[in-house]
């Protein structure tokens, strides 16, 4: 009988031990003053220095900086020069290209950019001054078949490019490899494209006779009476003169792209029966863009173009970047680190962890609820302050005549509520090392250093090195806050300052969460072997 | 026989009172060294920031390479002093304790009663931190340059295409490589001058390498090009730290001694607020 009631209460004291623990290190937290100023102030620099992340508008003819939206919402750069009629109804349009050749600013001639920016369309007039010859890697000139004319219509286009062999690319994202290797006279490209209602199917050929079916794509809503034709654009010259975690200034401009044409077959109804040539983008366009034209001397057409066709990459001169609102987490998670540190080390320091630990003798449980407040009561904090950087930023940046690539409310809320688990995870990261070290000051410098170490090295190490060090340091928890893809059909310089981390996002937080399984493990390992 | 002691007592602080002066100061002194090399931190930090210092620069010299034929704009001295960027913080640590240490186990008041002239103490603190840093950052700084000249050349850095032997014969490396030893000296008198004021180790050492590290990553993300300037014109790391450049001198923001200036200014600015703040308040 006695011997069951000690079971019963045994057993009940050790699911309301745990509760109690939970309550006792909450009680604890919320009533070090410090503390709880610690972490208004690492919500308030968060929020606040976001608002000082601004960009100017690097649009230079004064008009408002914004970029046209493809189908998937995404901000594109949609400048090139089109030779196009339209074709009503179903129908298709064949041609062989037989030389694609360039010209790139020279080096010396052009301003300091920064990377992948351009200075405003106006820096490319003048272009033949000023030019040499030369072709970029993604430059194109192909066949398209669009919506429209409107800039961010939906496409599908076939075409040769620099040195990325033949592609099908459709509606800004999309890219099909074809063909590999360069076009030239002895080894030419022969492109064809076929509407069939909503659906355009690409195929290229070395000889003509012989065709390979490169894509199918649905472009969905495609209008019965589309504008199609031959077109060149050439993405923008940059050339990284200065490193800066990955590139930040750059020499660069416009480019310009010629393709010959000839063998133009077209099938279906094409009611206006001439070609008629201009470029899309234009004077207006934020894409930087040297004027393009056509010439037609027989069977032949020569099409000359500028501007790129593709997903616009924020930060290299378009678009903002939306995670620059939340350039405070750095400075938060300073503020965050020292608390949660603090919150073993003051107990080591004042001798309270002897109290504690008598309390409750299972000294890992102790952790465990330490953790488990630590990280919850630093989860809200870090939700607060991004819901709150986060509009309030895009607000800033809006206002200053910025235009913010959009993305979904997914990624937004993704964004929120991953910088709010980056910060409490660190967080957690921080009550372990500070339980291994026990000695706060030591403790904080440890885990702000493996934090920051590698945005610090980054100005100097070069770009791989850096990149290695955002895969493998807990500093990889910050891909949580990318934001967008990357492509492979663009040349960027992809790098962490502009928001752009080796890692996909959760598997960067994943990082992070690992490194800090195997501090919580050996700080508990070393709580229970230690006299404290 | 009451007018006996009392003689001697007007005339005797008399002609020993700047006598006493002066051993205040050499007592003081005494006290912070005995202090410093008792406790058993100090030694493990300095030898931290030694090794850190350049254990991090001979793994960015060794992350740095250049590609036969290519020409590469690397500022060899720079590269090769990386360490101080991680370096700086074990310094940090090491002059935050020196005061905070004192205040978490009440030895502050032992301290201040024993030595009424705060000021004296706060400058006996800041000699022998001073002394300390001086000597690990000088061998941090000079096995940061001898990895620098072993690891380079075979990176693609040799004489023979170019680059020449980092080598403190060198001006400019000379300067980038005393710079950075003085830099840390900095470092760790700016962290002092915080620590005074905030007295807490965690809070302190939160604070000091917030206003280290902040600033550089903010700038680095900040893509308004004037801006960008500014912040690193005014910040202590990315302003100090331009006495490391040995070239591109004219795309600095500050010419590498104005950047040290800025770094002692920030420095002296800690001590005078942490001096004022020692005097006026109870410890």
């Amino acid at each position: 009988m006695t011997a069951g009631t000690v079971t019963s209460s045994g057993v009940r004291a050790g699911h309301d031990g745990f509760g109690q623990l939970l309550r006792a290190e909450w009680i604890k937290f919320r009533t070090v003053r410090g503390w709880v100023i610690g972490l208004v102030v690492a919500a308030l620099v968060t929020v606040g220095v976001g608002l000082l992340a601004h960009d100017s508008c690097s649009n230079g003819n004064g008009t408002a900086c914004s970029l046209p939206l493809g189908p998937g919402g995404e901000a594109v750069a949609d400048s090139f020069y089109f030779v196009r009629q339209p074709l009503a109804g179903n129908g298709s349009i064949t041609v062989r290209v037989t030389s694609l050749t360039g010209q790139i600013p020279t080096g010396s001639s052009t301003g300091r950019v920064r990377a992948g920016a351009g200075s405003g369309p106006g820096a490319g007039a003048g272009a033949g001054a000023s030019m040499r010859s030369g072709l970029e890697p993604w430059s194109k000139a192909g066949i398209i078949l669009a919506a429209s004319t409107r800039q961010g219509a939906a496409y599908a286009a076939m075409m040769v490019t620099g040195t990325h062999g033949v592609r099908m690319q459709y509606n800004y994202t999309g890219d099909t490899p074809g063909l590999a290797g360069a076009v030239s006279t002895a080894s030419p490209r022969w492109l064809r494209l076929t509407r069939s209602g909503e659906t355009v199917t690409g195929y290229d050929s070395a000889d003509g006779l012989s065709w390979t079916r490169v894509g199918t794509v649905r472009l969905a809503g495609l209008p019965s009476t589309v504008q199609a034709g031959l077109f060149a654009a050439s993405p923008l010259y940059t050339k990284i003169v200065s490193q800066s975690l990955g590139g930040s200034s750059g020499t660069g401009g416009p480019t310009l792209a010629s393709g010959t044409f000839d063998r133009v077959a077209l099938g279906g109804n094409w009611p206006d029966g001439r070609w008629t040539g201009a470029d899309i983008g234009g004077a207006d366009a934020m894409y930087p863009q040297d004027p393009g034209a056509f010439h037609q001397a027989g069977d032949r057409i020569i099409v000359t173009g500028s501007g790129d066709i593709a997903p616009d990459v924020p930060g290299s001169g378009g678009g903002v970047n939306i995670s620059q609102t939340l350039v405070g987490t750095f400075a938060g998670l300073i503020a965050v680190v020292v608390v949660a540190t603090m919150f073993i080390t003051a107990e080591y320091r004042r001798g309270l962890i002897r109290v504690t630990l008598a309390a409750s003798p299972r000294r890992s449980r102790v952790l465990a609820a330490k953790a488990i407040v630590t990280g919850l009561v630093v989860f809200a904090t870090g939700l607060v302050a991004a819901a709150i950087a986060l509009p309030l930023g895009e607000q800033a940046l809006r206002k200053g005549g910025s235009f913010i690539d959009p993305v979904s409310t997914l990624t937004e809320l993704r964004l929120v509520a991953g910088t709010a688990a980056l910060f409490a995870v660190a967080a957690v990261l921080a009550l372990a090392i500070g339980t291994m070290l026990r000695h706060s000051a030591v403790a904080v410098t440890a885990v702000i250093v493996v934090i920051v170490a590698p945005y610090i090295l980054g100005t100097v190490l070069p770009a791989g090195a850096t990149q290695w060090l955002l895969r493998v340091t807990p500093a990889a928890g910050f891909a949580i806050q990318g934001a967008y893809p990357r492509y492979s059909q663009i040349t960027a310089s992809y790098s962490a300052a502009g928001g752009y981390y080796p890692l996909m996002p959760w598997a960067g937080l994943a990082v992070l969460c690992a490194w800090t399984a195997v501090a919580l493990g050996l700080a508990a390992y070393l709580l229970r072997r230690r006299d404290a | 026989m009451t007018a006996v002691p009392l003689g001697p007592g007007p005339t005797g602080p008399g002609p020993t009172g700047p006598g006493r002066a002066g051993s205040d100061v050499a007592g003081a002194l005494h006290a912070e060294w005995t202090k410093q090399r008792t406790v058993p931190g100090t030694i493990w930090l300095l030898l931290a920031a030694a090794v850190l210092t350049a254990a991090v620069s001979a793994a960015a010299a060794a992350s740095t390479r250049c590609a036969s034929g290519a020409v590469c704009r690397v500022d060899t001295a720079k590269i090769s002093l990386t360490g101080v960027d991680l370096g700086q913080a074990v310094v940090a640590i090491l002059a935050v304790l020196a005061v905070t240490g004192e205040y978490s186990t009440g030895m502050i008041r032992v301290t201040l009663a024993a030595m009424p002239r705060r000021t004296t103490v706060l400058a006996a603190k800041t000699i022998v931190v001073t002394g300390l840093v001086l000597v690990a950052g000088t061998i941090g700084v000079l096995g940061s340059v001898l990895a620098g000249r072993l690891i380079l050349p075979g990176h693609g850095f040799s004489p023979a295409r170019g680059y020449a032997l980092l080598s403190l014969g060198d001006g400019p490396v000379l300067r980038a490589a005393g710079g950075s030893v003085l830099y840390l000296v900095l470092i760790a008198l700016l962290s002092l001058g915080v620590a005074t004021v905030i007295r807490e180790s965690g809070f302190a050492i939160g604070a000091v390498l917030a206003l280290l590290y902040v600033v550089p990553i903010i700038a680095s993300v900040v893509t308004d090009p004037h801006w960008q300037r500014h912040l690193q014109q005014i910040a202590p790391m990315t302003a100090g730290l331009d006495i490391q450049a040995t070239a591109g001198l004219s795309s600095l923001p500050l010419s590498p001694w104005a950047g040290l200036g800025v770094l002692a200014a920030w420095a002296g600015g800690a001590l005078l607020a942490g001096g004022l703040v020692l005097r006026l308040r109870d410890a």
